[in-house]
């Protein structure tokens, strides 16, 4: 009886773990590595403008101050925006030269 | 001023006092630290009148209690050498044979007088393995 | 199903090493197939181990002597709840559950990351899956650390949880513990990932930021009960004694702390990634150094080293591994870890944070130091040099102090840069409060009082009134936006900015459990008094009645204690309960009534706690004067065995019990009758009392600081994040130029 339970975990297992092999999971969105780390930075950026925008309004830093860095932060945006637009613009370039079933 | 000498100087800065928190630190370990003695080492050096640590564990069976005091033999960790001592005060509650204690004792012919309050029993290793287990 | 447990370790184990090779080679080959199937392997490993947990609690439930584990640490009177925790109070158990937790969280976090970082993930889950190998290769090979163990003659009764565990907070602290070390493993592993991958921007953090908080929060938890249980289980009267086993959790929960800050810098600035990785590597490895710390009773248990040879040889063998491995990866890759800015300014949150992370790694390296001190010694010279408390106060007492005065500084200075004027005005109220604290304190104590409760006090009014003003003002401008009413304003402002005033709530605690802290150490009364029933001895201003002895008695344990009334000017103050609870030693040499009153003992606290004060009492009876009756008493049943015992040999078990029942039953007479003699003719005994203020703040301070975390670590719900990132679109057009 033990045996027989060992030998159905071992199967189970088995089975689960190669399934990739077998039966891919062909159609998941996946961002390719550069567009991540860009929207992971853009987000980080986003926090940091909303950030600096309380800032300002609970008196930590001045107006003069609060410009400046906003200033300096939207730039900032901006500069990972246009990457952010390059780096999907590739990717869509490359997924057109693929054929169409293999779009996301 | 130029922003390299301003890292350079918040660096030396950091280091000085990073040395500065070691050194006080060595000095006040060494210092402030007590050798703690096996019984085979308290049995060779101690000198009557002098209070050392003795550290080991509590020989099984061994523990007696006798009036107001506790009797209790300390075991050397490697050698087979144990020591009897004479301890008043509170006891830990963790306190049983076989584990760890540190008292501090001063030697009275071939008994050791543990100075009162001075037991300790160090929090237990739970998972330590039954002799001869390993 | 012992031998199934077995099995499904050793399966575990075979995953383990299935898994780090397919997930090494779908990251070099860029084969997602393989990837996925390495990622699978850890919840297959998940989902085996929780199978393994499962059968061994319930042997443990079932009482089922044959495992070995089973028959050391539980037994058919332990109460139910505490069996199912037996698990964790041993070796075995506790290395399954260890397993099982980093498999369980390991599966968490590759689910959650299973879209992104594709390039990290991989060898993450080689070393999660690494880390998991090593620790089922000690539960397959290592027999002291096999949970599945069994005996062909198992005993009819186990040898029973020790009393000191039979505690709820030990059911919790153990688990707790675990989490934290395990999640801390997580941050490590997708380091070390990041620096292999070259991916060492802030993807990475962003993937296991909330796992370094969860994990922090874990282990905070588990100090703060096992505070909880050294105050109210253990005789002594305090919280923490800097005992080795304690400062094993303290370290990596110091060096999480400043991990979680200095991540924030990244995150915004690029800055630090060097320290990050360098900090959560290092933090990493503390947490194994923790585990081995525990469980190796190097620094516990005296020369225990020898004595789990293989075992202690295993973790400095992984420990040194870990070390070697995360500095070669940091100087291999030094070169991705620039910073993409400079501090802008000393007068900034982020020179603030870095600051504190100065201070918070000099801590832990001040505690580890001294911890290890016996072992440094004996390698210098030859001789283990004890070092105590006395030896962390110098040290930890002023860089605690510095910590709490920069947890109020953080909050109320910008990022980037601030001016004179901007501190200025964020300064006053808190300084002044401080100030103000420390004047009325002045006034009410007087100065000749603890020099560094004075400073903590004004330090944590300081943080106090300085969170205090951070969350005025934010609701302030909340209300001043959106015309909310005030409840409304805080609520979203808190909702909408859920890191930064979780983070307040955080600081708040932690200045509430320091002040605490001061307070209980530096003005605490405490005395030992011989009583006899009806004497009474005086605390502080408290005066300590012993009303009346109790007893209680039960082959599973009996009870000596005490009722003492504590009144205040003439004014009942409280009733407290204390009791010494002894268990019967298994030991027959101990004698057969002897066995009963030389086992394990407990102490049970009698305890008032209160906002301003605890008065905290425990009875330590001496059993001198029953000790010729316990004699007299061995030899007469020691007789009457070895009378009976022929009469019964040969007999069916049933028989036997039933033969030997009325032996059994005067023996239970006669122990009943001897302790009653502590009731009917009480001899003096001794109590330590002690009178400490502020102790429930520490406990408070806790439960705040939990609170912060959570709310810290709550998920932002999915719409408001779209919303907030399509304003954000918004507002990007509005302002790039045409």
């Amino acid at each position: 009886m033990e045996f027989l339970i060992i030998l159905a975990v071992l199967a189970l297992v088995v089975l689960f773990v190669t399934r990739p092999f077998w039966r891919p999971d062909s159609d998941r969105a996946v961002a390719p590595k550069d567009v991540a780390e860009l929207e992971a930075a853009r987000d980080a950026k986003y926090r940091e403008i909303r950030d600096a925008e309380l800032d300002v309004r609970t008196g930590k830093l001045s107006q003069e101050d609060f410009e400046a860095i906003d200033r300096t932060l939207r730039a900032e945006a901006i500069e990972i925006l246009h990457a952010l637009d390059d780096a999907r613009g590739r990717v869509n370039g490359a997924a057109r030269e693929r054929l169409p079933s293999e779009r996301r | 001023m130029d922003p390299s000498r301003k890292r350079a100087i918040r660096l030396t800065v950091a280091l000085t006092a990073a040395l500065l928190l070691a050194s006080a630190l060595i000095y006040t370990s060494f210092s402030a630290g007590r050798e703690e003695l096996t019984a085979s080492q308290l049995l060779r050096t101690a000198q009557p009148g002098q209070s050392y640590i003795l550290a080991g564990t509590v020989v099984n069976g061994s523990v007696q209690q006798a009036g107001s005091a506790l009797l209790f033999r300390v075991r050397d960790p490697k050698l087979h050498v144990s020591v009897p001592v004479r301890y008043t005060g509170e006891v830990p509650d963790p306190f049983h044979a076989g584990r760890g204690v540190l008292v501090t004792v001063q030697r009275q012919g071939t008994q050791f007088i543990g100075e009162e309050n001075s037991l300790t029993t160090k929090c237990p290793s739970k998972y330590q393995a039954a002799s001869g287990a390993e | 199903m012992a031998v199934v447990g077995r099995a499904l370790l050793i399966l575990g184990l075979l995953t383990c090493a299935y898994g780090i090779g397919v997930s090494v080679y779908g990251a070099r080959s860029g084969r997602r197939e393989w990837v996925d199937s390495g990622r699978r392997s850890v919840y297959a490993l998940a989902a085996l181990m929780v199978c393994a947990f499962a059968i061994l609690d319930v042997a443990f439930l079932r009482n089922d002597f044959s495992y070995n584990l089973v028959a050391s640490a539980s037994s058919t009177t332990t109460p139910t709840l505490f069996k199912a925790a037996a698990i964790w109070s041993t070796q075995a158990g506790s290395l399954l559950l260890w397993i099982m937790l980093l498999s369980l969280w390991s599966s968490l976090v590759l689910f959650l990351s299973r879209n992104k970082v594709r390039e990290i993930a991989p060898y993450a889950t080689a070393v999660l899956l690494g880390f998991c190998g090593f620790f089922t290769t000690l539960t397959v090979f290592v027999h002291s650390a096999h949970p599945f163990a069994t005996s062909a003659t198992p005993p009819t009764e186990g040898a029973g949880l020790d009393p000191l565990l039979r505690h709820v907070t030990m059911m919790v602290h153990p688990p707790m513990l675990y989490s934290g070390y395990t999640m801390l493993t997580i941050p490590f592993a997708f380091a070390v990932g990041a620096l292999i991958s070259r991916r060492t921007g802030a993807e990475w953090i962003q993937v296991t930021r909330r796992f370094a908080l969860a994990a922090w929060l874990c282990l905070g938890i588990g100090i703060m009960l096992g505070a909880r249980w050294s105050y109210t289980e253990l005789g002594w009267g305090g919280y923490w004694a800097w005992d080795p086993v304690e400062n094993a959790a303290l370290m990596p929960w110091l060096l999480a702390t400043a991990f979680i800050h200095s991540i924030m810098i990244q995150e915004k600035r690029g800055m630090l990634k060097t320290w990050n990785v360098s900090l959560i590597l290092g933090t990493g490895t503390m947490a194994i150094v923790g585990t081995f710390l525990v469980r190796s009773g190097i620094l516990s248990s005296i020369h225990a080293f020898v004595s789990n040879g293989t075992l202690n040889w295993a973790f400095v063998a992984l420990i040194a591994a870990m070390v070697v491995v995360s500095i070669g990866l940091v100087i291999w890759r030094r070169d991705q870890l620039r910073s993409e800015a400079r501090l802008d300014s000393l007068l900034s949150r982020e020179a603030v944070f870095l600051f504190q992370n100065l201070v918070l790694v000099a801590l832990a390296l001040v505690i580890f130091w001294v911890t290890f001190f016996p072992l440094i010694s004996q390698a210098i010279t030859g001789t283990q040099v004890s070092v105590g408390p006395p030896a962390f106060r110098p040290f930890v007492v002023p860089l605690a102090l510095i910590l709490v005065l920069l947890s109020g500084i953080g909050p109320i200075i910008a990022w980037r840069r601030v001016t004179l004027e901007n501190l200025r005005r964020s300064f006053v109220f808190p300084a002044a409060a401080a100030l103000a604290t420390l004047a009325v304190l002045l006034l009410a104590v007087g100065s000749g009082a603890s020099a560094f409760a004075f400073a903590m006090f004004g330090c944590g009014a300081f943080v106090l009134a300085a969170v205090a003003q951070e969350f005025w003002r934010g609701t302030r401008a909340r209300r001043a936006m959106s015309h909310e009413p005030a409840p409304l304003a805080f609520a979203q402002l808190v909702r909408r900015n859920r890191r930064r005033y979780g983070g307040y709530v955080v600081h708040a605690g932690l200045a509430v459990l320091l002040i605490g802290v001061a307070a209980s150490t530096s003005f605490q009364h405490s005395r030992y008094a011989t009583l006899m029933p009806g004497q009474s001895t005086k605390l502080d201003g408290y005066t300590v009645r012993y009303v009346k002895p109790t007893v209680a008695a039960t082959p599973a344990r009996l009870s000596l204690g005490a009722v003492l009334a504590v009144s205040k000017g003439g004014h009942p103050v409280a009733t407290l309960n204390t009791r010494h609870e002894l268990y019967p030693s298994q030991d027959p040499s101990l004698g057969p009534i002897g066995r009963f009153f030389n086992g394990s003992d407990e102490s049970r606290i009698g305890l008032t706690s209160g906002f301003t004060r605890d008065v905290w009492t425990v009875v330590n009876p001496s059993l001198q004067p029953l000790q010729g009756l316990i004699m007299q008493g061995d030899r007469l049943f020691t007789r009457l065995e070895r009378d009976t015992m022929p009469r019964v040999v040969g007999l069916p078990l049933a028989k036997a019990n039933a033969a030997l029942a009325p032996l059994w039953q005067a023996r239970d007479r006669a122990i009943a009758e001897l302790v009653a003699r502590y009731v009917n003719h009480p001899w003096p005994v001794t109590f330590l009392m002690i009178v400490s203020p502020l102790v429930m703040w520490l406990w408070i301070g806790a439960l705040i600081v939990v609170a912060g975390a959570l709310i810290a670590l709550w998920p932002i719900p999915t719409l408001a994040w779209l919303r907030a990132r399509s304003a954000a679109y918004a507002g990007r057009l509005a302002r790039e130029p045409a």
